[in-house]
């Protein structure tokens, strides 16, 4: 499913004295079966961009279109519901919307809104729990026995069980251990690749948004600066250091690399395996 | 979902209202609500119109917005307005609606009772409008003070206050943030039967408490690393001082009761 924003602004709190224009001039394509990830500084409008993709917001201005519906500003709109059934949005830190008494209510509590039946959502259920990487003896347990972890994988849980067509991650690594973050990030990977689900992933990790995305979308001070795949990106990291980005470590250790030893390499590197079977070739060195 | 919500609002500004010593606006509104009930004729409520809409004009804020503010307010306004139009059965008849006659008194009663309460709810508005939220709690423990002597706990009662309104905003952003992730879910907050809805408020409430109670759990440990033990020896950060603009307020209120009982029939 593709959704389109054309010309989209949205202000908060219009007509206010704390009027505040969050994202403006917004022309954006996130086509079906895509991975795109947003980069950007904190504020840059991120967070609202992607409330308009499920329909949360609507747009002050321009129109969204999501699938077959068109969200604008005037429009009266109703029954939203199946776009919600359609676009999952894992919110950043989603284990504060757990609230059953057990992982396997909470779970299914999504796919029943949208009017599964109590044992397909059960089903549903275990096949999600098996994706996040948890035993199946947690379907009993309550949520908030759990380390932050696992509730971290139950609420992701939950918006799979609803087998949205696209999926929107807000920093859904933060705060995580390093493996925690690479055993999601590579889940979600997966479900892309096998599944074609549409994935679209805010982040402020650039190695993530460099290993995983297709495009990359970046934004400041509440527009698009920059769509383009992430090795062109990442091809001038001057124009990120710019905008107050960071650039994936890959990229930091080339630039250096290039600078003390004079040496510049063919192209810039987003994998540490290429980057060091390129400097072995240049320096001649033996096998890795 | 609370933009339209302005009571207990704190707009940033630097005109003289906003630098008054907070025990002065809060005594004044003390004040104000005490000497509304003196009006009642056209004059002293002019009075008193006069003395608001001034009072308005000086904290510079948009008026248009501190008007807004009554919008939560219309209905009860509204409400007394008509209750005393059809209740009251005093003077003269001047016309009939609805088969009920309508006096001239009860007009009278009726404008000037909405009045009031429209007067109430702007000058409180103008306070909490101008004064930030730690202010205000400064200044009602400074002028409560006294009571310690009676062994009330001011400072407790102080502290309480100003943490809960520290966190509204926290809760605030917290369910506007549930509300959505819920709503992401499938959950409908804004329609359907009310049975439903009242079911909605279950994913709500649940993620509400669980933050609330580890939020206040945090923010004691935090306290008790940092020290505090309680209000004894504390001593302020921000000082309160009283200038002349205080003085003026009050002394502006003292005059406008004197006019006020010279006026009133």
């Amino acid at each position: 499913m593709q959704i389109t924003l054309k010309e989209v602004a949205h202000l908060y709190q219009e007509g206010t004295p704390f009027e505040f224009r969050a994202i403006h001039d917004i022309n954006v394509e996130f086509p079906s079966g895509s991975f795109i990830g947003v980069i950007g500084h904190t504020g840059s409008g991120k967070s609202t961009l992607l409330q308009h993709l499920n329909a949360l917001l609507k747009p002050s201005e321009g129109e969204v279109t999501i699938g077959g519906r068109t969200i604008t500003s005037d429009k009266k709109t109703k029954n939203l519901k199946p776009i919600r059934k359609q676009v999952g949005i894992v919110f950043q830190f989603p284990e504060h919307q757990l609230f059953e008494e057990t992982v396997e209510k909470d779970i299914c509590f999504g796919p029943m809104n949208f009017g599964v039946s109590e044992e397909e959502a059960k089903e549903r259920a275990r096949a999600a729990l098996e994706l996040v990487g948890l035993k199946e003896s947690l379907l009993n347990v309550s949520p908030f026995d759990l380390s932050g972890g696992q509730m971290r994988r139950v609420a992701i849980a939950g918006v799979l069980a609803m087998e949205p067509e696209v999926i929107v991650l807000d920093e859904p690594t933060a705060g995580l251990d390093p493996r925690g973050r690479k055993e999601i990030m590579e889940m979600f990977d997966r479900l892309h690749k096998e599944k074609g689900i549409t994935t679209i992933l805010v982040t402020h990790s650039m190695e993530d948004a460099a290993r995983y995305a297709d495009e990359l979308v970046i934004m400041n001070k509440g527009t698009i600066v920059k769509k383009a795949p992430p090795a062109d990106i990442f091809a001038e990291p001057e124009e990120l250091m710019n905008l107050g980005l960071a650039v994936p470590d890959t990229i930091r250790f080339q630039l250096e690399f290039e600078e003390k030893t004079g040496i510049h390499l063919a192209k810039k590197h987003l994998s540490m395996e290429e980057l060091a079977r390129e400097m072995k070739a240049v320096l001649g060195g033996g096998p890795l | 979902m609370m933009d339209k919500f302005i009571i207990g609002r704190y707009v940033p500004g630097e005109s003289i209202v906003h630098r008054m010593d907070p025990r002065a606006k809060l005594l004044m509104v003390l004040f104000y609500i005490c000497i509304v009930f003196l009006a009642n004729n056209w004059l002293s409520y002019a009075l008193l119109i006069i003395f608001t809409v001034a009072l308005i004009l000086l904290t510079r804020i948009k008026p248009s917005f501190i008007i807004q503010g009554l919008k939560p307010v219309i209905i009860l306004i509204i409400l007394t307005l008509v209750i005393q139009l059809f209740f009251t059965k005093r003077g003269e008849v001047v016309f009939t609606l609805f088969g009920v006659d309508i006096y001239d008194e009860g007009i009278k009663m009726g404008i000037f009772i909405s009045l009031r309460f429209t007067l109430l709810i702007l000058i409180t508005s103008v306070m909490t409008l101008t004064t930030t939220p730690i202010e205000i709690t400064d200044g009602l423990e400074t002028l409560l003070n006294p009571l310690k002597k009676l062994k009330f706990p001011v400072h407790e009662l102080a502290l309480m206050m100003s943490i809960s309104l520290r966190f509204i905003p926290t809760l605030l952003e917290e369910t506007d943030k549930i509300v959505k992730a819920q709503t992401s879910r499938g959950v409908d907050f804004s329609s359907g039967p009310l049975k439903e809805r009242l079911r909605a408020v279950v994913p709500l409430l649940v993620p509400l408490f669980v933050g609330s109670f580890k939020r206040a759990d945090e923010l004691a440990v935090a306290m008790e690393a940092r020290g505090y033990r309680g209000g004894e020896g504390r001593t302020k950060y921000r000082a309160l001082a009283w200038h002349m603009r205080d003085s003026l307020l009050i002394g502006s209120l003292i005059l406008l009761t004197i006019l006020l009982i010279w006026t009133r029939s």
